[in-house]
């Protein structure tokens, strides 16, 4: 079930002293739990990387390998049995949140390519830019000032027809706007997944551009959402 | 892990129970009186007069005793101490406005506060611990054997800091807890046992003092919850406290009594407004009829629609949660196949039209489950889990639960904001990896602050931790590279590693947990930790069943004064007489199991008389005489309702 890649580094089972690719989560020879292996979060669930995946075979994986890794099963268990029970069930759980939803799929092989610029600073002093697409610069600012507007006349209180409608429409506008972004995005999954070494590169720089002004989009109709939902 | 049953409980903020899973069914584990339920109430026993020398210690009662102390001795006694689990100093604060007990005087900032128990203080844990102790006696006393190993409820909504606690309490109750399981996701286990369901569920559950809504999808015997969100300070205590400051301000208002300095009098206008709460569940109207200490009745009709529209705002801010549990699982009211209602407070009428409305059932033809009683089902649930960690049965084989954290995980970030590393209702266990580095040369420590929440801004979320990562090998700054490894285990608690990576060196880490004990606390804490030595349980079996053997011998030694004695038949007398004997023989012995054995015969044999007595006492009050008096002719048979019942035991 499990990939075996050129790449793995060979280790040897705790439990049977055989040897195996570090990517698997049980001893192919003894079946008893192995620590976390290296590789990717496709590589746990036995896939190739690719953006168009199989959800139901995914979430069937899933809870096949939930039935054997997770701590449950291992109350009984050696310590060091348990320890791994737990890291390994995190991998996968990281794993399938990661794949099942489609943006986080894309953000996340985009990371596992070294397409997106390395992120300036990780931990506390990170923060989420979005950039703001170039034709979107002019609208998107008269937009600001509109849900600034109207979060002050929600405060006070006062009733502004004409705003309302303009920040409805607006809300119809970019919400369109978003899915187109989506259709192009999946469009990109196929040319990608279809794709060799020699074409991904161009794909993955459309998709990190689509993915920047699909994460600018998506906050403006929050935003506006907010603002009109409040 | 422990050899031995794995038992389940529900630790309740008004009642809790121990189950346990026989055969292929949950079943509640009954008291030595014969009741499912173990209200969460602990109390002292009253100072011995005169006084006896430093060191005495009272004894610490739990249960149904403890709360019959509540209007005796009020001082004396803590109930909902679930509200106080993991909280914080000002949190305790504020919540003990509503409540009779009150702070320790010593309590310092930063450390957990400890709550004064006539002349005792205790922490959260440790109250707590006192109530799981007793269920495991309870078990104990049941199985016959001494029960090591437990999987113990919490709201879905708990944080970090109250889950760590409820583990703590099960520690210093000499309990091994194998698991924390959600309450609601608990709910979901018992009804799903018996059905091999797929689909997806909600499960709504309002207790005495938490709410929690839990979205569930069930396929192939896996429990995958979706989404979970709550409020940890939402339930029927919200509603019993509205009725009794109504109560208490119309007390003074029509009669000028102020009550609120007379702590037993308040719990008696509050048992008051508890009973007439559960009355309006069946009735369209209750009534107020309270004997005031200055010989005044306050009396007051409360229709249900006033009380309905009084409640309404506690009942709404269940919605919310609801709301965004569907939306979090991305999902809408009609998605949703099957409704489960949990607790006590789901009684209400108005809370099942609430329900109803929410997800549009009965618009859809559906109606929510409510077969298993709400008071029990979750710890029926926790049997389950119990179950599934023993691993060693056919009827749970097959099914497996997987959870959420209901909260997200953030460290804070330049600027006081917080930075996302593990968004709420990720399946747990969970994992995020976080890089630092160092801001000055030289710079060998890095504080790092992890909260937990949903806010901007670390301030408005929960405290979690502060660590220091030390010992950082003095680079540029900006060069080491300390990677830090978060990981949410199945109990949803958190724990954290580090490493640097340019030199390979281990970082290490000073965990401050901003609320909770520290390990060597809770060590220090454990209550009698003799109380697993097999010696010492064998006495206390024999204690115990002598205790009960005495109680059923002094009930059957005034029976002869009973009127019912006389409608016996010689043959029955006789048979009593045979059996209290034989009792009083084994009695002597040093034999657990078989002075339990006879006074199961004892029992026996007096059932009939039991049941006339029942019946004499009902048409003595017929005749006009009060439940009292014929309560003191009887003795104590009628006041305590179990000195005649089974003693179950295997």
């Amino acid at each position: 079930m499990f990939k075996v890649l050129d790449s793995a580094v060979p280790v040897a089972c705790w439990s049977c002293s055989v040897g195996h690719s570090d990517s698997t989560l049980f001893c192919p020879h003894c079946s008893k739990i192995q620590p976390p292996p290296g590789g990717d979060y496709f590589t746990v669930f036995g896939i190739d990387p690719h953006l168009n995946l199989d959800l139901h075979a995914l979430e069937s994986e899933f809870h096949r390998l939930s039935r054997r890794l997770h701590p449950d099963r291992f109350a009984r268990a050696l310590d060091n049995e348990k320890e791994w029970s737990l890291a390994d069930t995190a991998l996968l759980n990281d794993a399938y949140r990661t794949l099942k939803d489609p943006i986080r799929r894309t953000e996340y092989l985009l990371k596992l390519e070294d397409a997106v610029p390395a992120e300036s600073a990780t931990g506390k002093d990170r923060k989420d830019v979005s950039r703001v697409p170039a034709d979107l610069l002019e609208e998107a600012f008269e937009l600001n000032m509109q849900l600034e507007e109207m979060r002050i006349a929600r405060k006070t209180g006062e009733d502004d027809p004409a705003l309302q409608a303009s920040l409805e429409e607006a809300k119809t506008k970019y919400s369109a706007l978003l899915a187109a972004v989506d259709v192009d995005l999946r469009n990109e999954w196929r040319a990608w997944d279809a794709g060799n070494e020699a074409t991904r590169p161009s794909v993955q720089k459309k998709m990190v551009g689509l993915l920047d002004r699909r994460r600018y989009l998506s906050n403006l109709v929050r935003d506006v959402n907010e603002v009109l939902g409040a | 892990m422990a050899e031995g049953r794995v038992v389940g409980i529900d630790l309740g903020t008004t009642n809790s129970l121990v189950a346990y899973m026989q055969g292929e069914a949950p079943v509640v584990i009954p008291g030595a009186d014969g009741g499912n339920l173990v209200p969460s109430v602990v109390a002292l026993d009253p100072m011995p007069n005169p006084v006896p020398p430093d060191g005495f210690r009272p004894t610490i009662t739990v249960g149904n005793t403890a709360r019959r102390a509540l209007i005796e001795t009020p001082e004396r006694v803590i109930y909902s101490v679930k509200r106080l689990m993991g909280r914080g100093l000002e949190e305790v604060q504020a919540e003990l406005k509503l409540f009779p007990f009150h702070l320790a005087d010593d309590v310092e900032a930063g450390e957990v506060p400890r709550i004064q128990l006539g002349e005792m203080k205790f922490t959260a844990p440790e109250i707590s611990a006192y109530i799981l102790r007793q269920l495991k006696r309870n078990a104990e006393r049941y199985f016959g054997a001494p029960v090591t190993a437990a999987v113990i409820t919490v709201p879905a909504y708990f944080n970090d800091a109250q889950r760590q606690a409820t583990k703590d309490a099960g520690r210093m109750a000499g309990l091994e807890v194998l698991r924390l399981v959600n309450e609601p996701t608990a709910a979901a286990l018992a009804y799903g046992l018996d059905r091999a369901k797929e689909g997806t569920i909600a499960v709504y559950d309002f207790g005495g003092g938490t709410f929690d809504i839990s979205i569930l999808k069930l396929r192939d015997g896996i429990f995958e919850v979706q989404s979970t969100n709550g409020d940890t300070h939402l339930g029927g205590d919200d509603i019993d406290n509205l009725l009794l400051m109504i109560a208490l301000g119309e007390i003074f208002a029509e009669h000028g009594v102020d009550l609120r300095s007379n702590p037993g009098a308040v719990q008696a206008v509050r048992k008051a407004a508890i009973e007439a709460k559960i009355a309006l569940s069946t009735e369209l109207e209750a009534r107020f009829d309270i004997e005031l200490p200055n010989g005044d009745r306050y009396q007051r009709e409360i229709p249900r629609d006033v009380f309905e529209m009084l409640i309404e705002p506690v009942l709404e801010r269940t919605a919310g949660p609801c709301r965004q549990a569907l939306t979090d699982a991305g999902i809408t009211p009609e998605q949703i196949d099957e409704v489960v209602l949990v607790g006590g407070s789901t009684r209400i009428p108005a809370v099942r039209k609430l329900v109803d409305d929410l997800f549009h059932l009965s618009a859809r033809g559906k109606k929510p489950h409510t077969e298993l009683n709400p008071d029990e089902v979750v710890a029926l649930g926790a049997a389950v889990q119990a179950d599934i960690l023993a691993g060693e049965s056919k009827s749970t084989e097959q099914m497996l639960l997987l959870d959420v954290t209901p909260l997200s995980l953030g460290i804070e970030a330049l600027g006081g904001t917080v930075a996302r590393i593990i968004q709420r209702n990720s399946t747990i266990p969970a994992s995020a990896t976080e890089h630092f580095t160092t801001g000055v040369d030289g710079q060998t420590n890095v504080a790092i602050h992890v909260v937990q929440g949903e806010r901007e801004l670390a301030a408005d979320c929960r405290s979690l931790a502060r660590f220091d990562l030390k010992g950082i090998p003095p680079m540029s700054a900006g060069l080491p590279r300390i990677e830090v490894k978060f990981l949410i285990d199945a109990d949803g608690i958190l724990h954290v590693t580090a490493r640097e990576q340019r030199s390979g060196k281990e970082a290490q880490i000073e965990v401050k947990a901003t609320y909770g004990l520290t390990d060597e606390q809770v060590e220090s804490m454990i209550l009698d930790s003799f109380d697993n030595a097999e010696a010492d349980f064998a006495k206390r079996l024999l204690i115990e069943a002598r205790n009960e053997a005495e109680t059923i011998l002094t009930a059957v030694e005034k029976a002869p004064q009973s009127a019912a004695w006389a409608l016996l038949t010689e043959d029955e007398k006789l048979k009593i007489n045979v059996a209290r004997d034989y009792l009083v023989t084994t009695k002597l012995g040093v034999d657990p199991s078989a002075i339990r054995e006879a006074t199961l015969i004892l029992d026996h044999a007096t059932r009939r008389f039991a049941e006339l007595m029942m019946e004499t006492a009902v048409s003595t009050a017929i005749r006009g005489k009060t439940m009292d008096t014929a309560s003191e002719e009887m003795g104590e048979a009628v006041t305590a309702p179990h000195a005649m019942a089974p003693a179950e035991f295997k």
